[in-house]
């Protein structure tokens, strides 16, 4: 049963003092939308205990009233039945206007078991706010994967990245409660800042579809929604307590919300989880304990016609990195692929030393939103963005406890919607967004900087509509422009200004020379058009296909234009490219989704057609006096990029199903003939659940995970020479470790304590049998095993 | 409308507010602790003229290669008193960041290993508070006369110093990160 919310237009007509029972109410009631009659509504009259009905105009009357507070139960298909009190106090006339358009509803639901979608036709997957809190003690990333199609590329097992069909970093877009997340996105090692329990529901996008959010999603969009808000008295929250033998880590998570019937609402939500060092098989990976703060708070009023909010959220990660993986050159990666154990190993501590991060992100929103009868929705926000990054190397003497990275990046977005819902089977969709980015680099350091000091203008428009054609068949099309434009001022070493040839192309743009440097002041503009568009036909109840094309660009990012240093995980020197240009991705992806009753299975398919796609390649060997170091830099190509990804589920009894997911993909590199660096393996994850509600809820689910060893990559392996054995050696940093097969455990229980209160226990088992493993996408391969078995226990109270 | 109007001016008022970034173009880095210059001097025991090998490196991590220079001949059977030396010559004046290496004698060791048919050698001269070499003092026999002698110096940051052969100057089970590794090639004459 769909929902439906009403909101009561008050008309009240009729001026009487007489005190009989005499008085007739008359209704009408109408869409709101199109103010179309709402006929064949029921009614039902409670002190007459008497239900009557709308006529065809939408209307009803009631007859032989006294002064008196009426409350009518008016119920349509596909809506929820919903109560209004009326005050009679003669004849009264009134119109009732009721909300219509279930799945276009959106900030005012009351809670929905109906998922509500972001796109019509792109391939996008949600997921629920209860498996969300399985993942309450991990990271975003963790828990994004259980979408098919979704990896990681992780540095250690704290820094976890979302990848979307071998896409990551600035490929993808993150939306946070309405809010695009500028969080120095374009590292591999800068996970996003979001904390996981201030997440009610998240929806997975692959592809550019989203035109609303962006139009550079190569990749796909993420959209975290916090919980909706319940239109009703009320006080709810809960409270997760987790612990964890790997790591000894533990985490408590609260959040609690007071709403009013009337609309007004206020939320609070905090999380504290701290981690030690965590555990291989054979040993701890010394540094690797982290420590997250966050918290966030949300007030408001919400009606059908018009609503503010207030949002504020906090969250700060201290994060220790591997401490084997700090190395100072070739010879010590080659000392380190060569060890079976990392070279530094320890007993367990919770200390975070150097090298570690220290991340602070805080976004402040403030959004107001009104309705407009027959017409539609209008909505504009203002947010603010302040992402604080340091990150610590090992150092010596005075400068030991300062940051070798210091750079602050302030966002200020203004945008505003319109949609138009009036008519039933159109939704557009148009907006304007603002957006001014000021990037400070701290040169307190003492380390020159990675990334310059920068201001960045973005300008965005977009047009969206649906229709739906008929009853088996939507359509939906996009059309966004985004203009950008980056003033950055950069330092570069004379002699790097040189090597690169920005002397010939670039000399109208040195603004300083100071003899070893030149101060220059870079400035790009980019125009962006992107494009999106579909088809969905529902065959039947059964079977539904859905086709979607989109075309997006993206600029390259201030890492790929400006990067210039010696990367120390990696020894290698990193250097950005001024000659960049924009990526064009045309991308294509069919989905077909069977649903019965016992069995459910999507398979989505897409092809993804990338025209100067920006990578890093190896370029050279450059003597320092620590020795010699591969120089990466950053170059364009054309790819491709293509894969399958299964969803499947099958209920064998009413309590024992099984469930697959899995996924393919391939990316080469076209220009060079082979295949793309970083592409996840083929993987497949199965498990067997058995539930019983008649037992406390019982769930018992064991999974098992398969990830096969990537046979596709591409081979950069170099040759140096290490002084101290005086031997050249073949470093291989390409070939990927073998596969992998884990197993998983996972078990729950729900108590109710009272009424009104509940308790869910959750106990698992991650790699259960403590098998030794090292995954392609993890950037810490080289140094040690992935982590070994954990025992966690996880204590919710829903209240 | 009111609400949407005094949502505007507070959203102007914040960007204004913040926006005021300033135009000024941003401070070079002073840059610290980088090692430019590494300097292995050798002045012989009974008196005489000395022998500096230096590498270079005033671009860092730029395209550079070091510049190598040795000034001095290095004779025969000769002892040497020796030491190393490690500036950071983009500060004027340079910083000596060998002094670092000594505060944090416990975190520091420098490794040479020597190769050649000269059959040089270098046995340490210095100790730190644990009673393990430093390796910034040694002491250097050339050995005989030879043209294709290398001297390779490693200054490592963190290496476990208690570890087998560390403190014999073998480097295999040290550990640690590389600061320096600069190569000499020299010759010893008659």
């Amino acid at each position: 049963m769909k929902q439906l919310l009403l909101v009561v237009a008050l008309l009240t007509v009729g001026l009487s003092y007489s005190q009989d029972c005499s008085y007739t109410l008359l209704g009408e009631l109408k869409d709101f939308h199109d103010g179309e009659p709402i006929a064949q509504a029921s009614i039902y009259i409670k002190v007459q205990n008497r239900y009557i009905t709308s006529d065809s105009q939408g209307k009803f009357k009631i007859e032989s009233l006294c002064t008196q507070e009426l409350e009518l139960v008016i119920s349509h298909i596909a809506c929820e039945t919903k109560t209004i009190r009326i005050t009679i106090k003669g004849a009264t006339f009134k119109v009732i206007r009721l909300e219509h358009h279930v799945e276009e509803l959106n900030e005012i639901s009351i809670t929905s078991s109906t998922s509500r979608k972001e796109t019509v036709t792109a391939q996008e997957t949600s997921i629920s706010e209860k498996t969300l809190k399985k993942y309450s003690a991990l990271n975003l990333g963790d828990a994004l994967k259980e979408v098919s199609g979704v990896s990681s590329i992780n540095t250690g097992n704290t820094i976890v990245k979302p990848v979307i069909n071998g896409m990551h970093s600035s490929r993808l877009l993150i939306v946070n409660n309405g809010v695009r997340q500028q969080d120095q996105e374009w590292g591999i090692e800068h996970a996003p800042n979001i904390d996981i329990n201030s997440a009610g529901r998240i929806s997975v996008i692959k592809g550019a579809g989203a035109l609303a959010y962006g139009g550079d999603a190569i990749g796909g969009v993420i959209v975290i929604n916090p919980s909706r808000v319940v239109l009703a008295d009320s006080l709810y929250g809960s409270t997760i307590l987790s612990g964890q033998t790997n790591g000894r880590g533990f985490s408590v998570s609260y959040n609690l919300s007071k709403t009013y019937r009337n609309g007004w609402f206020v939320k609070g939500q905090g999380t504290y989880k701290k981690q030690g060092d965590f555990k291989a098989p054979n040993y701890y990976l010394t540094n690797t304990g982290s420590v997250t703060k966050a918290f966030s708070v949300n007030a408001g009023y919400n009606s059908f016609e018009s609503g503010f909010e207030v949002f504020y959220s906090y969250l700060n990660n201290e994060i220790g990195i591997l401490r084997a993986a700090h190395i100072g050159n070739i010879a010590d990666l080659v000392t380190a692929i060569n060890s079976q154990e990392p070279l530094v190993a320890e007993d367990f501590s919770y200390t975070i030393n150097s090298p570690k991060q220290d991340v602070t992100h805080q976004l402040a929103k403030l959004k107001y939103y009104k309705r407009f009868q027959s017409f539609g929705k209008f909505s504009v926000q203002y947010d603010y963005q302040n992402n604080q990054r340091f990150e610590f190397d090992v150092r010596v003497g005075d400068d030991r406890d300062k940051a070798a990275l210091d750079l602050n990046l302030q966002t200020h977005t203004l945008s505003t919607d319109v949609i138009l819902d009036s008519e039933t089977d159109f939704k557009f969709k148009f907006g304007l967004m603002g957006r001014f980015q000021d990037n400070f680099a701290n040169p307190e350091t003492g380390v020159r900087r990675l990334i310059p000091d920068y201001n960045k203008y973005d300008f965005g428009t977009y047009l969206t509509v649906d229709w739906r054609i008929n009853e088996t068949t939507s359509v939906d099309a996009g059309i966004r422009y985004d203009f950008n434009k980056i003033d950055a001022k950069k330092f570069y070493r004379t002699s790097r200004w040189e090597e690169r040839g920005y002397d010939v192309d670039f000399g109208d743009i040195v603004i300083e020379d100071l003899g070893t440097q030149l101060l220059t002041n870079p400035v790009f503009n980019f125009h962006n058009i992107s494009a999106a568009s579909g088809v969905k036909f529902e065959f039947n109840d059964k079977n539904t296909i859905r086709f979607n094309y989109s075309l997006s660009r993206r600029p390259p990012n201030p890492s790929e234009l400006f990067s210039d240093g010696l990367h120390h995980s990696a020894a290698r020197i990193e250097l950005g490219e001024l000659r960049l240009k924009q990526e064009l991705s045309n991308r294509v992806g069919l989905t077909y989704i069977f649903n019965s009753l016992n069995f459910n299975a999507t398979v989505e398919g897409f092809y993804n057609r990338i025209n100067d796609f920006i990578y890093l390649e190896p370029f050279g060997i450059e003597q320092t006096i620590r020795g010699a170091f591969p120089v990466w830099n950053y170059r364009q190509t054309n790819a491709e990029l293509y894969g399958i990804d299964l969803t499947v589920n099958y209920n064998i009894t009413d309590n024992l199903a099984l469930a697959n997911t899995s996924s393919f993909i391939r990316g080469y590199d076209l220009s060079r003939n082979r295949p793309l660096i970083d592409m996840p393996a083929i993987n497949t994850l199965n498990s067997i659940t058995y539930s019983k509600p008649e037992w406390n809820a019982l769930n018992l689910t064991l999974k098992s995970e398969w990830v096969l060893e990537q046979t596709e990559f591409p081979n950069t392996n170099f040759e140096a020479f290490i002084a101290t054995t005086n031997q050249n050696v073949i470093v291989d940093i390409s070939t990927p470790p073998p596969a992998y097969h884990l197993l998983h455990f996972y078990s729950d229980m729900s108590f109710d304590l009272s009424k009104k209160m509940n308790m869910n226990i959750a106990l698992s088992f991650t790699n259960i049998f403590n098998t030794t493993y090292r995954a392609y996408l993890n950037r810490l391969r080289f140094f040690s095993d992935d982590l070994g078995r954990n025992v966690m226990l996880q204590l919710q109270l829903n209240y | 409308m009111k609400n949407i109007k005094s949502l505007l001016i507070i959203a102007i008022l914040a960007i204004s507010f913040s926006s005021c970034s300033d135009d000024d173009s941003p401070t070079a880095v002073n840059e610290e602790e980088v090692i430019t210059t590494v300097r292995f001097v050798l002045s012989p025991v009974a008196g005489g003229a000395s022998v500096v090998m230096q590498s270079q490196d005033l671009d860092g991590d730029g395209p550079d290669a070091p510049v190598v220079t040795i000034m001095g001949t290095v004779l025969a059977s000769t002892q040497y008193s020796g030491s190393v030396q490690f500036l950071n010559e983009l500060e004027t004046p340079a910083e000596d960041i060998t002094l670092e290496v000594i505060e944090e004698a416990d975190e520091h060791q420098v490794f040479y290993a020597l190769t050649g048919s000269s059959n040089s050698t270098i046995t340490y001269n210095d100790l730190d508070a644990d009673g393990n070499p430093i390796g910034v003092d040694f002491v250097f026999n050339s050995g005989i006369a030879g043209t294709d002698n290398v001297a390779i110096v490693t200054l490592r940051h963190e290496p476990n110093k208690g570890a087998d052969g560390v403190s014999d100057g073998i480097i295999d089970n040290a550990g640690g990160e590389t600061d320096v590794e600069v190569v000499f090639n020299y010759t010893v004459s008659n």
